[in-house]
């Protein structure tokens, strides 16, 4: 295992500047997740228009693959459809959890692929995975609370 | 800690005691030679330990404190042996050694049986908590030696206070006074994280100067330098078997006799009690008291081994050759542009846990390239979240040595942190 294969180019580029950082408002729901192993965390904010994915921010403390994971989760997801969101989220978490054996296909994943070696390293899973996660919940807890109805402040 | 004269392990000293130790020859990562430096989170273990538990299973396995056949005779020997050897290795009696499942049970012990002390008819004066009473941990204190003791303040009313850490990474003992309402004075023997070996004498006289209890966490110290329970004064101690060459599975709880002969139990079943009726029981002597059920046995007995290991090779030299390989350590990572190292960067008062920060580099990022040269290190909080927090760090990378550690794998780190800086483009 070379480690080059685990810290692509791509992550490193996204770790180093970060696309849509920083928490911003209006937002439909935020979620807070934690890895207790290591303490990193993130707070994720959604925005939604109808059922698109308006804006995905973010404030994080984490390591460079979970720092990487949520910037390129924000490029897969914000102007999508939360039908279309969904079907990358899956794709990555199957990807992710597969122990490399899962050959992601590029044309879902795009930038994503690159955490395709990830998976070989099982302590590492949950760092390429903590965005996500928040992501995920703040879907639904936007489902929950109906489309359009922004927070004016937060918290 | 008094100075100690023992030498460090010679060059083929240290030889003989690795080839005990069938994993240190084993590779990693495409066939990188392993330099283990994890120690501080489980040691290897040797073969005489793995020996001892087998022949034990192979020739001697029986239930022990229950039959009288010839194996349960010889269960029961090996079992109170290990005790025995184990008392004698931290300078206690053998009555006053509990065997738990390891120390975070010991002290969950400890706190539940002063809870169990605190309400009902039974209620315990010396060791009842109530509101208005105060237990007293530090903030350098591994997980283990912090939750159940909120978790004690939460059953009971009490409330927990704790000394603070200094910049330097020492107790700050002006930080907080005792009161006469200070029951439990709770501390580590040596930071799982910084290594800092905490003034014991101080603590244990101010503790003792209001009437509390003292317990200590010496899962760091044990394995490492010589300890003596009854020279420190202390009245509750735990440690683990699976950081002292032995197996996982087993921890001891030392209590002063006289506390542990009218301490309530905490684990109530089988084997632990004098007479049972259906309307109420009464309990065995220390330490039965505490042994609820049928006890680890082939456990006990590796941990009994390991503890003859250790004091075959002796603490004072084992103190001595970890003590060199820290210092030496300490002196590379302060050379290294942009390491921070927490807690003290000399060897006063101090043990080989070492954890640092290189430049921006996460934690986990820098102990994956260290892993990607077969240096095995921690990359965490360490179960030590509040003290990373007042660091204002997430976590760090540790560096734990153990006996078997050369000072060839310490150059290996100091190259491999150096690896870390090239790979994340740390400015010098």
């Amino acid at each position: 295992m070379k480690l080059e294969q685990l810290y692509q180019e791509i992550i490193l580029d996204h770790y180093r500047n970060p696309h849509r950082q920083g928490l911003r408002e209006p937002f439909d729901a935020e979620s807070y997740q934690i890895n207790p192993t290591c303490g990193d965390e993130v707070t994720l904010r959604v925005a939604l228009d109808g059922d698109r994915v308006a804006d995905v921010s973010y404030d994080a403390i984490g390591c460079s693959i979970s720092q990487a994971a949520t910037s390129v989760l924000t490029d897969l997801v914000v102007g999508r459809t939360l039908d279309e969101s969904r079907s990358t989220m899956n794709a990555y978490m199957e990807m992710v959890q597969s122990r490399g054996q899962v050959e992601p296909d590029e044309d879902v994943l795009q930038d994503a692929v690159a955490f395709a070696g990830v998976s070989r390293y099982p302590a590492r899973v949950k760092c390429a995975l903590l965005g996500w996660m928040a992501f995920k919940d703040a879907v639904g807890r936007a489902a929950e609370q109906g489309n359009g109805a922004h927070q004016a402040e937060a918290r | 800690m008094t100075a100690l004269a023992a030498a460090p392990l010679t060059a083929s000293e240290l030889e003989k005691i690795r080839a005990d130790f069938p994993i240190l020859s084993r590779t990693v990562r495409d066939g990188r030679p392993l330099v283990y430096l994890d120690s501080g989170a489980t040691s290897q273990r040797p073969r005489q330990v793995l020996d001892a538990e087998r022949a034990f299973v192979e020739q001697h396995n029986a239930a022990v404190h229950r039959g009288a056949h010839q194996l349960a005779e010889e269960a029961d020997e090996a079992y109170e042996s290990a005790r025995a050897r184990i008392a004698a290795f931290v300078g206690v009696q053998p009555g006053e050694v509990v065997f738990t499942k390891n120390a975070t049970e010991g002290i969950n012990l400890v706190s539940y049986a002063l809870s169990n002390s605190s309400v009902g008819k039974e209620l315990l004066e010396r060791f009842a908590l109530a509101a208005g009473d105060e237990v007293v941990v530090t903030e350098m204190e591994h997980h283990a030696n912090l939750v159940p003791w909120q978790e004690l303040c939460r059953r009971t009313g009490a409330t927990l206070r704790w000394y603070r850490v200094t910049d330097a990474g020492r107790l700050d003992l002006d930080s907080l006074q005792l009161s006469d309402r200070t029951r439990v004075v709770a501390f580590t023997h040596q930071s799982n994280v910084m290594g800092t070996i905490p003034p014991v004498a101080e603590l244990v006289r101010r503790a003792h100067e209001v009437g509390a209890l003292t317990v200590l966490d010496a899962c760091q110290s044990v394995p490492h330098r010589p300890v003596d329970f009854a020279a420190l004064d202390i009245d509750f101690a735990v440690f683990s078997g699976h950081k002292m060459l032995g197996p996982s599975g087993v921890g001891v709880l030392y209590g002063r006799r006289e506390l542990l002969e009218v301490l309530p139990p905490f684990i109530t079943g089988g084997s632990m009690i004098e007479l049972v009726k259906m309307e109420g029981s009464t309990y065995a002597p220390p330490p039965q008291r505490f042994e609820a059920g049928v006890p680890m046995t082939s456990q006990a007995v590796g941990l009994g081994a390991a503890v003859d290991y250790l004091s075959a090779v002796g603490m004072e030299r084992v103190a001595a050759h970890e003590d060199a390989l820290t210092e030496r350590a300490l002196a590379g990572l302060s050379e290294i542009p942009g390491v921070r190292i927490l807690g003290p960067t000399d060897i006063h008062d101090r043990g080989g846990a070492v954890s640092f920060s290189i430049g921006d580099v996460h934690a986990h990022d820098a102990g994956q390239v260290l892993d990607d040269l077969g240096i095995a290190v921690r990359a965490s909080h360490h179960c030590a979240w509040p003290l990373h927090r007042r660091f204002g760090l997430a976590a760090t990378v540790r560096a734990s040595f153990a006996l078997y550690n050369t000072p060839a794998e310490v150059e290996a780190l100091l190259a491999g942190v150096q690896e870390v800086r090239r790979f994340f483009r740390v400015p010098a």
